[in-house]
């Protein structure tokens, strides 16, 4: 029924987890960095999804995995946006390369 | 009925290239607001990309938590840290160059790794079903334990939550 072919599923999701990990890489804003690891997460969701589908002989595997990984997703971004909060209180800064109290 | 499957094919490949290029957005604009928004839109694709699938459970749990959950916390983050953001402090740091590099030699290996290898697709796994009753008896039965880590993580954070992002108490402050 699925017209596609396995492998432009996963060329897909390795393009969107490539852009994620650019703007994790590369962003200063600490929000942004954890926006693209939300990107970077579902990236490897598609993958799990389109693995269960295509080629697993227990379907339900790959599903109930992706919804762990959503649920860490979850805890994540609320764990992470809450430091973000503390650190913007205390140190009035959002900027990950301006919070060097611990280097050198 | 080819033009139902042509159509389906036409759709999901229009779908991947309206998500890259919202992601393209997530990571490159400048307004986080904008960003948080595009986020929004490559969450929905993705949902519909999940239905094409076929996995229906997972694309209304994607719409639930991304959209309605995820994307609202965001947006509460920026808005409350925001205004000292002004228009001319810079939004990346300098390592941009290397960074494209090095991900396309990535990419690049990958990629031929994936059209390489021979996937074992069969036709009796493409025409498996899962429908939700099967993944809660799953959920409930051969992957009990791992949910009930998840639910003990997911207590957790909530509570640490909490306790990172409230006020501290005035007489400790240095």
């Amino acid at each position: 029924m699925i017209a596609l072919p396995l492998s432009h599923m996963l060329i897909f999701s390795l393009l969107l987890f490539a852009i994620g990990l650019y703007g994790a890489l590369v962003r200063r804003n600490i929000i942004g960095i954890l926006i693209s690891i939300e990107l970077m997460l579902n990236a490897t969701n598609i993958n799990l999804i389109a693995f269960s589908k295509y080629t697993s002989l227990a379907p339900e595997t790959g599903q109930i995995f992706a919804i762990f990984v959503i649920a860490l997703a979850a805890t994540a971004a609320a764990v992470g946006l809450a430091i973000v909060l503390a650190l913007y209180r205390t140190r009035k800064t959002i900027y990950s390369d301006e919070v060097h109290l611990l280097k050198w | 009925m080819p033009i139902l499957e042509l159509a389906v094919k036409f759709g999901t490949y229009a779908a991947m290239g309206a998500i890259l290029i919202f992601a393209l957005g997530v990571v490159t604009l400048r307004n986080l607001f904008h960003c948080a928004l595009c986020l929004a839109a490559v969450m929905i694709g993705i949902a519909i990309l999940y239905v094409v699938l076929q996995a229906e459970f997972l694309a209304a749990v994607q719409i639930l938590l991304y959209v309605g959950a995820v994307v609202t916390l965001v947006i509460f983050a920026i808005m409350l840290t925001e205004h000292l953001a002004g228009k001319t402090v810079r939004q990346t740091n300098s390592q941009s160059l290397a960074a494209i590099l090095g991900l396309l030699g990535f990419v690049a290996v990958i990629a031929a790794l994936i059209v390489k290898t021979p996937w074992p697709v069969t036709p009796t796994a493409m025409e498996a079903k899962v429908s939700v009753m099967g993944l809660g008896k799953a959920l409930m039965g051969l992957y009990v334990f791992p949910f009930e880590v998840i639910s003990i993580v997911l207590i957790a954070a909530l509570i640490g939550t909490v306790v990172i992002a409230k006020k501290d108490a005035p007489e400790e402050r240095l």
